[in-house]
Parts: C-alpha cells; sequence; structure tokens
C-alpha cells in the first residue's frame, strides 16, 4: 500500500522527524485559508501517487494566498501526466506548506534489501534528485548500510551511513537522531520503503524532511489498523478495487484481451508468458489460490469478464490441494449466471482433473490438455472472434 | 540418498488440530512421512488423526517426548512467526513453514534467528519439501513425483507440480523437490539448495524454476558455474509488469532490480539450459543426462 506524502509526513511527525508546517486543502478557499495562517510563501504539491510531480506541473509556489487560491482553484480536478509513474494522475488533494531555505538536499532512505536479507539504511547528499539516476550516474555518491533487523538501528551505524556519504559533520548528531526516528517509524508501520527525498538542511542548520515516500507491507496491514484506515483507493484500478474486495489476487494488465485465472502465482504468470508466446496479450493476472471452492472460481470468472478489454478466457489449473471438479463447478455456474459473450478455454490438471473435465462434458468451453495448448486456441479463438 | 529430508526425518506439525494441519497431516502418513507428533498449545494430551498422532502443547515438549528433528508448520499468518521462533527455540533442526501472508518485518527477524542459531527454515509461503518415496512434508500432491535422477528447487508450488508431472510423464524421475516459496525473505534460497544437489550422488540434473522480483537466480548463477552436475531452469513472469506485486509477495520488480530478462541472462551465461516453456524443460533434461 502507498501513503501519500502528507500521510507519510504526519507519521514521520509522529516518530520525531521535523516536517515543514503545513495542511492540507480539497478546496482553493482551504488553500487561501491556510496560506494566510502560515503567513509566508508557500509551496502547494499535488498529492498523487509519483515521483517527478515538479516536472508535471503538480508543484508551485504562491507568494500571497490570492495566488495559492487562484493555483489551488487550477490543479484540484485536474489530471496531469506524471512521467515517473508513466500514467495520468487526478489531483484531488493539496498539500501546502511553509517554503523552506534550502541550503543543502540530502537522500535519506530506508528499505529491505533481499540479497542480504536485511534492512539497508541508504544516504546521499545528491538528495532532491531521481535516485536511480544518481545510482546509475554516481555509484559513488550513495551509502548504503545494513540493519540488523534484530539490534535495529545503532547509533554507529547510523553515524557510519552520514560520514560515508559525507553529510555535514557539524550536523551527522543531529541528522543520526533523525535517521533512529525514521526508522522507527519505518518499523513501526510495516513500510517496506520509508524515503525522504530530500531531506532539507536550512540556511539556519535545521534538518527538515522536504519530501516523503511510504510504501507498506500488504501482508502487514492487519495489524496496522491506523494505516489500513488511510486507504483511499482512489486512483487504484476499480476492477483491482473489486477484487480485493472479494479477496481474488487479481492484477491488471494494461491493454491485454485475453483473461487467465490459474492457481498458483508462478504459474498464473506463466500461463501469462504462454499467452504472449501464442501471440496474444495477456489481460490480467488472476491467482484463485490453494483449495479454491466453486463461488470463489465463478467470483473470479466475473473479475475478469469485468474487463472489457477481454476477448477471451483462458483457466489454467494443476491441481495439488485444488480440485478440478469444484473448478468445474464453478466454471459452470459462471456460465448460467453471468452473461458470457467470449471464448472460454479451460485446462484441468492434476486432483480430480478427470471428474472436473466430465462435469465440462456438456458446456461450452474448450477443453484443452495442456497449458501450451491451452493458450494457442484461446488466442485463436480471441483472433477469430474479433474478425467475425 | 536425496538432500535434506528421508526415512529418518522426524516430523512433528505444528497447527495440527486446525483444518489445513489435520488434512495435510493425513495426507503425509499416507505417503510414509514419520509423522512422530503435532502441536497445538492447549490441546496437548490428546491424539490427532484418528488416534495415530499425539499431540502436544508445546514444540519443547513434542520434541523431548519424539526426539523430532523437523516440524511442518500449518498456522495462520497472525502466529506463524511466533511459531518459528518456537522451533528454534526448541531447536529443530529443519523447519518447513507453509503459510503464507506473514508480515515482512517480522519473516526478516525470524530467518535472521533461524540462521543464528544454525537451524534450517525453508519457506514461508512455501509448497514444502518432498524426497521421493520416503518422505512428503507439506503440501505438495505425491501421486506426480516418481524416483529419479532429477532434482528440483522452485519459488512456486503449481508450477512445480507442472515440472514434475512434464517429467514424470517423459520417463524423468525425481530426487528431492524442494519449493523455496514465494516470500522475499526465504528462509533456504537457490543458493543453499544448489549444493546440497550438487554433494547428493542420487542428483544427475538439478531442475530449478524462479520467477521475477529478487535476485535469488542471478546469485544461484554465480554458484552454478562451479557445479559438476548440469542445471536446467526457468523463469516465470517475462510478461510481468514493473512495480506490480504477482501474488508471492516476492515476485515483484523493483526499478532495475528483479527482471525476469536479467535472470535468464545471467543463468545462459552460467551455462544453464533455459526453458522458454516449461513443455521443453523434460527434453532438456534429457540432452543435460546425455551430454
Amino acid at each position: 500500500m502507498k501513503l501519500f506524502e502528507y500521510q507519510a509526513k504526519k507519521l514521520l511527525a509522529k516518530y520525531g522527524v521535523p516536517i515543514p508546517r503545513g495542511s492540507v486543502a480539497t478546496t482553493p478557499e482551504q488553500a487561501e485559508e491556510i496560506a494566510s495562517d502560515l503567513g509566508q510563501a508557500v509551496v502547494l504539491k499535488g498529492q498523487v501517487h509519483s515521483g517527478g510531480r515538479g516536472k508535471a506541473g503538480a508543484v508551485k509556489i504562491a507568494k500571497s494566498p490570492e495566488q495559492a487560491r487562484q493555483i489551488a482553484a487550477d490543479l484540484i480536478g485536474k489530471t496531469l501526466f506524471f512521467a515517473q509513474a508513466g500514467a495520468h494522475l487526478r489531483v484531488d488533494t493539496l498539500l501546502l506548506e511553509e517554503a523552506l531555505p534550502i541550503k543543502q538536499e540530502i537522500y535519506v532512505a530506508i528499505t529491505q534489501d533481499r540479497a542480504s536479507q536485511r534492512d539497508v539504511l541508504i544516504v546521499s547528499t545528491m538528495g532532491g534528485m531521481d535516485i536511480e539516476l544518481v545510482a546509475h550516474e554516481n555509484p559513488e555518491a550513495i551509502s548504503k548500510t545494513v540493519i540488523d533487523p534484530l539490534l535495529g538501528l545503532t547509533d554507529y551505524a547510523a553515524r557510519d551511513a552520514l560520514f560515508d556519504a559525507g553529510f555535514e559533520k557539524t550536523l551527522a548528531g543531529k541528522a543520526a537522531g533523525l535517521l533512529k526516528g525514521l526508522y522507527a517509524a519505518y518499523v513501526g508501520t510495516d513500510a517496506t520503503l520509508a524515503e525522504i527525498n530530500p531531506l532539507v538542511i536550512t540556511e539556519e542548520g535545521a534538518l527538515i524532511a522536504g519530501d516523503a515516500k511510504w510504501l507498506i507491507d500488504d501482508n502487514a496491514i492487519f495489524r496496522q489498523p491506523e494505516i489500513a484506515a488511510l486507504a483511499t483507493g482512489e486512483d487504484d484500478d476499480p476492477i483491482e478495487v473489486e477484487a480485493r474486495r472479494r479477496g481474488i489476487q487479481y492484477v491488471r494488465l494494461e491493454g491485454g484481451e485475453i483473461g487467465i485465472i490459474g492457481n498458483g502465482a508462478g504459474l498464473v504468470m506463466t500461463t501469462m508468458d504462454e499467452v504472449k508466446r501464442a501471440g496474444g496479450t495477456p489481460a490480467d493476472f488472476l491467482d484463485i489460490g490453494g483449495g479454491a471452492k466453486a463461488e470463489s472460481v465463478r467470483s473470479s470468472l466475473e473479475i475478469v469478464l469485468s474487463d472489457p478489454n477481454v476477448k477471451g478466457v483462458l483457466f489454467n489449473i494443476f491441481g495439488g490441494i485444488t480440485r478440478g471438479d469444484e473448478v468445474a463447478k464453478g466454471i459452470i455456474e459462471g456460465l448460467s449466471t453471468l452473461n458470457v459473450k467470449v471464448p472460454i478455454v479451460v485446462r484441468l490438471s492434476g486432483t480430480r482433473a478427470e471428474e472436473g473435465a466430465a462435469l465440462l462434458a456438456g458446456a461450452s468451453i474448450v477443453a484443452a490438455q495442456t497449458m501450451q495448448e491451452a493458450a494457442q486456441q484461446v488466442v485463436a479463438l480471441a483472433n477469430k472472434a474479433r474478425k467475425s | 540418498m536425496s538432500i535434506l529430508v528421508d526415512k529418518n526425518t522426524k516430523l512433528i506439525v505444528q497447527g495440527i488440530t486446525g483444518r489445513e494441519g489435520e488434512f495435510h497431516t493425513r495426507q503425509m502418513l499416507d505417503y510414509g512421512t514419520n509423522v512422530v507428533g503435532g502441536v497445538t498449545p492447549g490441546k496437548g494430551g490428546q491424539n490427532a488423526i484418528d488416534d495415530r498422532v499425539p499431540v502436544f502443547d508445546t514444540v519443547k515438549q513434542a520434541r523431548k517426548a519424539t526426539g523430532a528433528n523437523a516440524t511442518c508448520i500449518f498456522v495462520p499468518a497472525k502466529f506463524a512467526p511466533d511459531a518459528v521462533l518456537e522451533a528454534a527455540d526448541a531447536g529443530i533442526e529443519t523447519i518447513i513453514c507453509i503459510t503464507e501472508g506473514i508480515a515482512i518485518h517480522e519473516e526478516m527477524v525470524f530467518a535472521n534467528v533461524v540462521k543464528l542459531k544454525g537451524l534450517r527454515l525453508i519457506g514461508p509461503n512455501c509448497p514444502g519439501i518432498l524426497t521421493v518415496g520416503k518422505c512428503k512434508i507439506g503440501i505438495m500432491p505425491g501421486n506426480i513425483f516418481k524416483p529419479g535422477p532429477v532434482g528440483l528447487v522452485s519459488r512456486s508450488g503449481t508450477l512445480t507440480y507442472e515440472a514434475v508431472d512434464l517429467l514424470t510423464r517423459s520417463g524423468l524421475g525425481q530426487t528431492t523437490c524442494v519449493g523455496v516459496g514465494g516470500d522475499p525473505f526465504p528462509g533456504t534460497r537457490f543458493i543453499d539448495v544448489l549444493p546440497l544437489f550438487e554433494a547428493d550422488p542420487e542428483t544427475e540434473v538439478v531442475v530449478m524454476c524462479g520467477e521475477v522480483g529478487g535476485s535469488d537466480e542471478e546469485i544461484a548463477a554465480e554458484f552454478i558455474k562451479t557445479m559438476t552436475k548440469p542445471v536446467v531452469g526457468f523463469i516465470a513472469g517475462l510478461t510481468a509488469p514493473p512495480g506490480k506485486r504477482m501474488g508471492h509477495a516476492g515476485a515483484i520488480i523493483s526499478g532495475t532490480s528483479g527482471s525476469p530478462q536479467a535472470k535468464v541472462e545471467a543463468l545462459k551465461a552460467a551455462g544453464v539450459r533455459v526453458a522458454e516453456t516449461p513443455s521443453q524443460i523434460p527434453d532438456l533434461v534429457k540432452a543435460a543426462l546425455r551430454a
């Protein structure tokens, strides 16, 4: 789960990391009032799940409350293109903050490093830029310090990171404290990424989080009720939102035409790849999970068919704990209750596959023996349906 | 021979009286696995699975009474981290955690604790491990396997079954099949399993099924360069878009890391015969055995 900048900053403040004075607005009037309260030049930042907001035109400076109102009137409700997200996103909420007197911009982040199976603290004095770009062009400008999860972030490890990065020595003590706050927030919120970019060093030598990016582990949402309540779901795909509500693992794939339903993540991904090899384009990833019942199979078919781009559906089931007859029942229920207008190809193997095939004998589906054959058939049928 | 588990494995099942635990314990017993006990706090003193398996309140009690050296965990995600730590504290040598959906921060902590104690964790979010004809721990369908020279290791459950089924149908049997699981911080990775297959006299060829996300395949590729036995590989998710989690918590391409193309290239550079589709696996295995 992604948090918006203003949500992440509230968390940071709770853990003692300084953030700029400011507040969020959803109307031009609110924006004017906040700017007036701040009593100085303000930055208005569109709250969307993407970096590169400045380039997209979602970050503006206002010198007066009146100007803040005008900018807000222009930005709120506007859809802009964000190159970093590769998507058009609508700005519904603005964060208005005091403009900071910037002396230097730093990058700090904590994330998980899968290779070392540890958390890693990343610090760079080349802040305010896209860190992937810095990593590519100036890898030596980035310091990475591994954190032992059993010890947490120790003072010395925080100092290691700062001095390795060439951080301003006189401020290192203060910065180490800030990093420990960042780590506490990262652990306390079950984050998989906690990034402050830039961490602003002001003319007066204060350290303030200028921007924040925050990702939460979806597996931990159950023990983070406060964070779960922050989910707005507003810029999520509506079919994905509905699938999540039904407890179905579904990812919509941009521009695809073949709906894919299978059991087990690896097998579903392989089915997607197989459809591509057969000349088609996968429209989704849908994993019915282990031991799925007929109703959840029917419900999955409904989800996949709710995508209007879908021209054919491929079921690929290799039953271990999942039973072929149960899947077949779900497909049959789907065919009788949903208005199915596209060809459906079914490949059943493993546990009770023969019983499943027998159930499907009279149904208006195409049965396939192997995954490869199933992929080729669904692509051919979808192409044929498109031409007719 | 085989790797990790065999006839001498004495297994306990944590969560044995739950729906999943009970169902799969029965299947494991049917396969011939030596299930010596189960653990469900509060149900110690009872017997489970038609009176065939004694239940204990704690792992320590179970270990003391049965001499168990392996455990299979079927405990819900919320309680699974504690179950792994309990098994580690009791000194269980091989801990297999089937549970999916464990919080990543907790997973990282227990994976490190198990390692620190010199024990082995397989999983979480995995189908388990099966040594053909001797011992099945977890949820793999035992009937698709048959004895033979192929060792398998995979991040995905059903994809492994697909591969095993294809091999068996082509007359190629297996030694041991290890499902390392689909989470970002698995206790056992490809790099931990490959040396065991390399040392196992019965395993003649290794099949490794990877997927998008992380760099475990690339790390494994470095070791494969030093192996005497041939490796056949497959990578799932060539069509997976970046930034999206594909079911498995660990199956996500982040920035430039975890891309399937990089994995395929790394494996090829290490001399791995990489299948473009699972149906090519048997022929590649046969070619590797002939070479």
